[in-house]
């Protein structure tokens, strides 16, 4: 094992998929000359070159379906999206073409694509950049949703998805590129299978359930209610669809208290679904009505200390924790 | 492969009679309630897709809108394949999941049937982007309507098309309406060609009712995109005889104007070419009706009695590789209603 970045493994497992499949190439904008807008792609257009890596023009629409299209012939595009809030301008290719083609050709054509790009609130961007779009997504039949948190689950995730035969999106956290993480080296085969959720941290009074930019906060809340007495775990949902309903399960019954921390808005929801599955199937483990803690339901304001007020932040986290273990 | 003028065009007259026929049928048996959904025929414009496709290879690609039964018939599919997805039967050509706007087939690299207005221009530049990274030389046929021309999605795959100087005949069927609005209450410009003109694309008109036209012309660019890969435009001037779609009396244009359309009708043109040329008598001619007549009539009796899509099979096409790929994302509720159905017919 050795620390790299999140960005890093991102990268190699791009360059790793490009060497391993000539069938894979990856496009977007600003993906090869400039290196990528986040530099993930860095240096791989000088590594292989411009047929496989292609810059696009700001045509979210066209190239999204251009990478649909090339799927159904057998290629396995990588649409970089420069974040999920452009992916909106391509969302009738994401959720009308490129997950309805298997099943409006009768199974004749699968569509084994990866969007990928940055997802989820980063720093005073606005409302127009800042979408959490998971929700939307993981509500669509045919596609599949992950949300790596760390540099290790990055590397993973994504190599799986280029692999998969559907199209599935890698929602990066934007704020975490630059984090730190162990991860195996690279000439040891590191695949982790989308649906598959993760205790990040062990814990026996209370459920913490999160995801991408909410597994830090998580794992920092919980360091902090150690002070309290109070033994959280921490769940790393890791795929949001598919669904990794076992590990939640597994969890409640041992801590009988959930508290779901999300990235996205709470009505509809990733939390919403969650707690009715919940509910549906441990009823009786419950101690304690579940608590989401997600952000508010306005679109996001510039000003730094209304954005914080809007997140899903460490305040209202330790607030819901104590909540849910009546501390 | 044959030059193209020297393919059968007897045959592809006899093509053009089974699209006709098809669509009448399909006309009639919609409106006898055994195909549902919407239903959008293709009467009158038979010579663009058959002089197309009379212009190609079989393993050239092509894929459409949702006016589509013509292009997967002129590309080998069976009748019995389309009238059977018509009726929603496990035989038809999706399985009878994609219904009249979403014919698929892959044998025949016919790559649909997509039913948002433009949102397939992008699919087709897709697939001819794989030609092009294979090295192939193959060329992608991407058909589109008049009202195709104003969506985004139309501009952006013209412009990455010349971009990447891609193997595309971007083919406007332009039927003078789209729906209920004519090209000039919805286009800024003089002539649908001048679109391609925008991205430095080469663009012709052509005369769209006649076969023999449309076959030489996309031979000619097929042939030019073959040496050195590139885009090409051809504006199709074309009519359709019915509504858009089945319940659409086309109240918006005239008797007259129908008339005139049909004065000039493709099948009757490419008919008395032959005949002219002492290549078919009139004899031939009702011989290739009657068996058209006789294929579409067959399909109808092979969908009436082909069995529905099961019921246990209805999560099998969501994802590519497996029940094991949904497991975890299957409401249980949703299969409790389902075996609580399993005993109802679909219609």
């Amino acid at each position: 094992m050795r620390e790299i970045t999140y960005r890093q493994a991102l990268n190699e497992a791009l360059a790793e998929e490009l060497e391993r499949d000539p069938n894979v190439f990856l496009m977007g904008e600003e993906v090869a000359e400039y290196q990528g807008a986040y530099k993930v792609s860095q240096g791989l257009l000088q590594r292989f070159g411009p047929r496989r890596i292609i810059d696009t023009p700001i045509s979210e629409n066209g190239f999204a379906g251009l990478g649909v299209g090339a799927a159904m012939v057998g290629l396995r595009p990588i649409i970089e999206f420069m974040t999920f809030s452009f992916s909106l301008v391509a969302f009738d290719q994401v959720v009308n073409n490129a997950p309805n083609m298997y099943t409006m050709s009768g199974g004749q054509f699968n569509i084994p694509i990866t969007f990928r790009g940055p997802n989820g609130p980063a720093h005073q961007l606005g409302a127009t950049h800042s979408h959490a779009t998971e929700n939307f997504y993981a509500s669509v039949p045919g596609l599949k949703v992950c949300t790596p948190a760390t540099p290790r689950d990055a590397k993973g995730l994504l190599k799986t998805a280029i692999r998969d035969d559907n199209p599935v999106l890698v929602l990066e956290a934007e704020l975490l590129y630059s984090s730190k993480g162990m991860v195996e080296p690279p000439d040891e085969e590191l695949l982790i299978p989308l649906g598959k959720a993760e205790v990040k941290r062990e814990g026996s009074d209370v459920s913490i359930i999160c995801y991408a930019q909410t597994v830090p906060l998580a794992l920092k809340v919980a360091d902090q209610m150690e002070d309290e007495d109070i033994s959280a775990e921490v769940l790393d949902l890791r795929s949001i669809k598919p669904l990794d309903e076992q590990a939640i399960y597994e969890s409640i019954a041992k801590t009988h208290r959930v508290v779901i921390v999300e990235q996205d808005h709470p009505f509809c929801g990733v939390g919403a679904e969650i707690c009715y599955r919940i509910q549906k199937n441990i009823f009786d483990a419950l101690d304690a009505p579940i608590i989401r803690v997600s952000q508010e339901d306005v679109p996001m304001p510039y000003n730094e200390r209304l954005e914080h007020a809007v997140l899903p932040n460490a305040e209202k986290l330790l607030a819901a924790v104590k909540q849910v273990c009546y501390a | 492969m044959q030059p193209v003028e020297q393919r059968d065009e007897v045959e592809m007259l006899s093509m053009m009679l089974l699209i006709r026929r098809f669509e009448e049928r399909a006309s009639q048996q919609y409106q006898a309630q055994k195909i549902g959904g919407f239903c959008h025929l293709y009467i009158g414009q038979e010579a663009v897709v058959t002089g197309a496709i009379a212009a190609i290879r079989d393993d050239d690609y092509i894929i459409t809108a949702y006016r589509d039964h013509a292009h997967a018939l002129a590309r080998g599919t069976t009748a019995d394949a389309c009238m059977a997805e018509l009726f929603g039967k496990v035989t038809g050509c999706s399985r009878g999941l994609g219904g009249s706007m979403h014919f698929f087939d892959k044998k025949h690299h016919m790559y649909g049937g997509h039913a948002i207005v433009a949102a397939h221009v992008p699919l087709g530049v897709g697939l001819a982007f794989a030609i092009k990274y294979r090295g192939e030389d193959r060329v992608t046929l991407c058909f589109f309507g008049d009202g195709a021309i104003n969506q985004g999605s139309f501009h952006e795959a013209l412009n990455l098309a010349a971009l990447y100087k891609l193997p595309i005949v971007f083919i406007c069927e332009n039927n003078l309406f789209a729906m209920g609005t004519s090209v000039t209450r919805s286009t800024s410009l003089r002539q649908i060609v001048d679109r391609a003109e925008g991205y430095d694309i080469p663009g012709e008109i052509v005369d769209g009712m006649n076969f023999r036209e449309v076959r030489d012309k996309v031979a000619e660019v097929v042939d030019s995109i073959r040496k050195e890969s590139h885009p090409a435009f051809l504006e199709m001037r074309t009519y359709r005889y019915r509504g858009h779609s089945m319940s659409d009396p086309a109240s918006y244009r005239t008797k007259q104007e129908l008339e005139k359309y049909r004065l000039d009708d493709p099948i009757t043109r490419l008919r008395a070419q032959l005949t002219r040329e002492g290549k078919l008598t009139n004899e031939q001619f009702d011989l290739l009706d009657k068996q058209a007549k006789e294929t579409v009539l067959a399909s109808v009796k092979f969908a009436e009695k082909s069995p529905q899509p099961p019921l246990d099979t209805l999560y099998d096409y969501t994802y590519a590789n497996g029940a094991a790929a949904q497991s975890a994302t299957k409401n249980s509720d949703e299969s409790q209603r389902l075996e609580s159905t399993t005993g109802q017919q679909g219609r």
